[in-house]
């Protein structure tokens, strides 16, 4: 079976479902737009109309300030778009209110990832395996370097280096939406419930998860506090601030980093992250390809990332697949 | 191998210069011999295993990892070493615990180019990720983390407490695991017996020049030649010829090394003789020689080499080094005339009436064979490294062209997966009129890290084309390119190779069919 449908289409700036003439994670303005999760690269502001789950929405409505034509969608419910597609939302287990789309039309059925994981993560519900003619898969990872090692060793890691030097703090670079509260989900997990001091870039975003009920314990923000405070302490930041004036008001801090990247030691270097943390919102290479395997769709597309070695890795195993050259998708961060 | 792995992982991500000295001073405190021995030297000058090369660690990997799926994870990985202990499979359960560094050397030693197919993997097995980087590493006897000889030696001096000049002298003499070193420093056993050993003598070494005056009166001014700085060392009825690292260099230039019958140890400028200024060809004619292991005689007679001596740091067991510049200058010169004129000649003072008069003589000095000034305290005893105040470089203004961004490829180390080595290329005629651009040189370095983040972001957005790890660019961007020296070359399409190139400036400002063409590049040539 050939599984290239002629309603939709990716194009350079999102997928394009064509009878209902909708976009999904459009890179610019649409008159309709399904997102996938409120990260910046898959969710823009400026749409006509917003199909996104509750959580989506409110991300976006933090971020632009707007929720003109905001259409919320629960995980597990379905819409009825034009042109007789029928869209439903999916857990993708990226970050709160990530979702996998699946769309239908006469038969066919397509899901498109946007981000996912398959890693339990105490913000999200984990991702749910779909049955699908055409699966559009992220990439991010898709190299076989990349293996994320379980949460617990790198939250060890963390606290151990805490504790080694009390008069020190640990200042941990994690990306300001999902990154940053995973990290302190899982460290109150690890029994861990000293306050936590976050740079303002932080604040709004863990407020809006406490709303919709991830316990993240005490935070305070670093403006509020003295340097001496914070000894001994764990501080987050968005990873731009790493290296940043900002961080002198911090006592002597251990610089650290969140992230899948974190796994290569230039990419620390390139970062002056003194403690590497391989934690990632990302399937690493072993659950990308579990999941097409498990998933076993009649053909993969696959985008943003490295497209080419899980390409390769499709062909190696008899899998039809397909890279995508999408545009505006960013993997600095994660 | 845990401790040296975890040891070469804290170096990885510790910045700075104290944190690294602490580092390894507390690993050589608390490491048995030779254990500490064999790591030291693996940090530093590299341990040779003759059956393990980085193509070993290649041809492993692809029996066990798709060519395709390595030659991509090693192009954003950026490092062999590290990719290959990245993909490594693990085994269910590893065959016996870690091995101590000695044992692993031992076994290293043991490996023949046949044997080592079978034994590498089972040493490999026994480790974890960080394990096996630091094995690889070591057994392929390239560590590039950023860990001078220099740095090495000042942390094991912190460590036990000794001179760091002492610790510089010694090591050269010695072996690895260097036992006599650690015996003495560690244990006070008397110092190894170094004053009959033809031994390198670590280099006096100069700051740049910044934008201030010097008094003439106090600072002496000599040409910075444009060859490569040697010392020449005899004694015990040795000669050898090393180079600014430190690597012994005698065979490929056995012609100085034996008209060195002097016991002494001097410090000069090696150059090839030419038509240039003071009897030197360009440094493109000093290439000929370079990385050579046998010399033949049409090498020796047509590039014959000879060196221009700055300074005189031992003569006859007596130690100058203590003793002013002035005063070591003066026994040089008195030494000329005991040496073979051919092979050796002075480095001549350039004299000036004050510091305005010395930068019209730099400035107008335009041979090939001169790089610009050497600026020294007259005062100034030799001692090794860059010490502030004493000795400075003027280099002449570098020579700057517009070129066009044509080919970007990924960089390795700290620039991986950044597209960072850049190809660029001037105009072979007028852009208006059809002209083509030809590749006239590429630069890896010269921009900020900002920049890099910048200009890897515009690679990505204006490409045309992709070969591998190549990315073709729109040709869109122009660099102001820098460099030393321009020359001819039958090995580019367009008959010019750069010394030195380094990106001064991103010039957005300007468009492409403004950059350069390559006229003027060819009239800059002066070979």
């Amino acid at each position: 079976m050939i599984a290239d449908f002629a309603w939709i289409r990716p194009e350079p700036h999102g997928i394009h479902i064509l009878p209902a003439d909708s976009w999904i994670d459009p890179a610019r303005p649409a008159e309709r737009a399904l997102v996938t999760h409120g990260h910046a690269d898959h969710a823009r502001g400026g749409h006509g109309a917003t199909v996104a789950t509750p959580e989506t929405l409110a991300i976006m409505k933090l971020r632009y300030g707007t929720t003109d034509g905001a259409r919320p969608v629960s995980y597990g419910e379905s819409i009825d778009l034009a042109g007789g597609v029928r869209a439903t939302f999916l857990p993708a287990g990226h970050v709160l209110g990530s979702a996998q789309i699946l769309l239908e039309h006469a038969g066919d059925r397509v899901i498109v990832t946007g981000d996912y994981k398959r890693r339990p993560d105490p913000t999200c519900p984990p991702f749910e395996v779909t049955p699908c003619d055409i699966f559009v898969t992220e990439a991010t990872f898709g190299l076989p370097v990349f293996h994320h090692p379980p949460i617990g060793e790198e939250i060890g890691k963390l606290l151990r280096r805490l504790a080694a030097d009390p008069e020190r703090c640990v200042l941990v670079g994690a990306y300001a939406l999902g990154k940053a509260q995973r990290v302190i989900a899982e460290l109150r997990a690890a029994g861990h419930h000293q306050p936590i001091y976050l740079h303002g870039a932080m604040e709004r975003m863990c407020r809006l998860y406490q709303e919709f009920g991830v316990e993240l314990g005490e935070l305070r923000l670093v403006s509020d506090h003295r340097k001496e405070e914070m000894r001994g302490h764990v501080v987050i930041c968005p990873p731009s601030a790493l290296n940043d004036r900002w961080s002198r008001r911090l006592p002597d801090p251990v610089t650290a980093m969140a992230s899948g990247w974190m796994r290569v030691r230039q990419r620390a270097r390139q970062r002056n992250v003194e403690l590497p943390l391989v934690i990632s919102d990302h399937a690493d290479w072993a659950e990308l390809t579990r999941t097409i395997e498990e998933v076993d769709p009649a053909e993969s597309w696959i985008t943003h990332g490295r497209e080419e070695a899980l390409l390769r890795w499709c062909q190696l195993n008899q899998r039809r697949a397909r890279a995508l050259a999408l545009v505006g998708y960013e993997d600095e961060d994660d | 191998m845990e401790e040296f792995a975890a040891l070469v992982d804290a170096l990885v991500y510790t910045r700075s210069r104290n944190g690294k000295l602490a580092l390894i001073a507390d690993y050589l405190r608390r490491t048995p011999d030779p254990d500490r021995g064999w790591a030291l030297a693996a940090l530093t000058e590299g341990l040779d295993f003759p059956a393990v090369k980085a193509g070993t660690i290649r041809a492993l990997m692809h029996e066990r990892v798709d060519p395709v799926l390595w030659t991509l994870s090693r192009d954003f990985v950026g490092d062999t070493a590290e990719t290959a202990s990245l993909l490594w499979p693990e085994p269910a359960e590893p065959p016996a615990p870690p091995p101590s560094v000695s044992e692993t050397v031992e076994l290293l030693r043991g490996m023949t180019r046949v044997s080592v197919t079978g034994e590498l993997p089972r040493l490999l097995d026994r480790l974890d990720a960080a394990g096996r980087f630091a094995l690889i590493k070591l057994a392929t006897g390239a560590m590039r983390i950023g860990i001078s000889a220099r740095l090495a030696k000042v942390a094991f001096a912190q460590a036990f407490e000794v001179p760091v000049d002492e610790v510089e002298e010694y090591w050269h003499g010695l072996e690895p695991p260097y036992a006599p070193l650690f015996a003495w420093a560690a244990q006070g056993a008397p110092p190894p017996d170094t004053e009959n050993l033809p031994l390198f003598r670590p280099f006096m070494l100069a700051h740049p020049l910044e934008a201030e005056e010097l008094d003439l009166a106090e600072f002496a001014a000599e040409w910075k030649w444009d060859g490569i700085r040697v010392q020449l060392v005899r004694a015990g009825g040795e000669s050898r010829v090393f180079s600014r690292s430190g690597d012994d260099i005698s065979g490929s230039f056995p012609e100085i090394a034996e008209a060195l019958a002097i016991p002494a140890v001097l410090d000069g400028e090696l150059l090839v003789r030419g038509s240039h200024q003071g009897g030197a060809a360009s440094f493109n004619a000093l290439q000929q020689r370079l990385g050579r292991k046998a010399v033949s005689k049409k090498m020796l007679a047509d590039y014959p080499a000879f060196v221009r001596l700055y300074d005189l740091l031992i003569l006859e067991g007596e130690d100058l080094r203590p003793l002013p510049w002035e005063e070591r200058r003066r026994r040089l010169e008195a030494l000329m005339e005991h040496l073979p004129p051919g092979r050796f000649d002075l480095s001549r003072i350039v004299e000036a009436e004050d510091f305005a008069g010395l930068s019209i003589l730099r400035d107008s000095a335009r041979d090939d064979a001169i790089e610009g000034l050497m600026l020294k305290r007259r005062d100034s005893p030799y001692v090794a490294g860059r010490r502030t105040g004493l000795w400075y470089k003027w280099k002449r203004d570098p020579l700057l062209i517009d070129a066009v961004l044509m080919y970007a490829q990924r960089g390795s180390g700290r620039r991986s997966s950044f597209y960072s080595d850049y190809t660029f290329g001037c105009w072979d005629g007028d852009p208006d009129q059809g002209a083509e651009l030809l590749p006239v040189g590429k630069a890896y370095f010269g921009f900020s890290d900002e920049e890099l983040r910048w200009l890897d972001r515009y690679v990505r957005n204006h490409t045309v084309n992709r070969f591998g790890p190549v990315r073709e660019t729109d040709r869109s961007l122009v660099f102001e390119v820098a460099f030393d020296s321009v020359h001819r070359s039958t090995r580019h399409k367009s008959g010019v190779a750069m010394r030195f190139p380094r990106i001064s400036r991103i010039r957005t400002d300007k468009p492409a069919h403004e950059a350069d063409r390559i006229e003027t590049l060819r009239a800059m040539i002066r070979d």
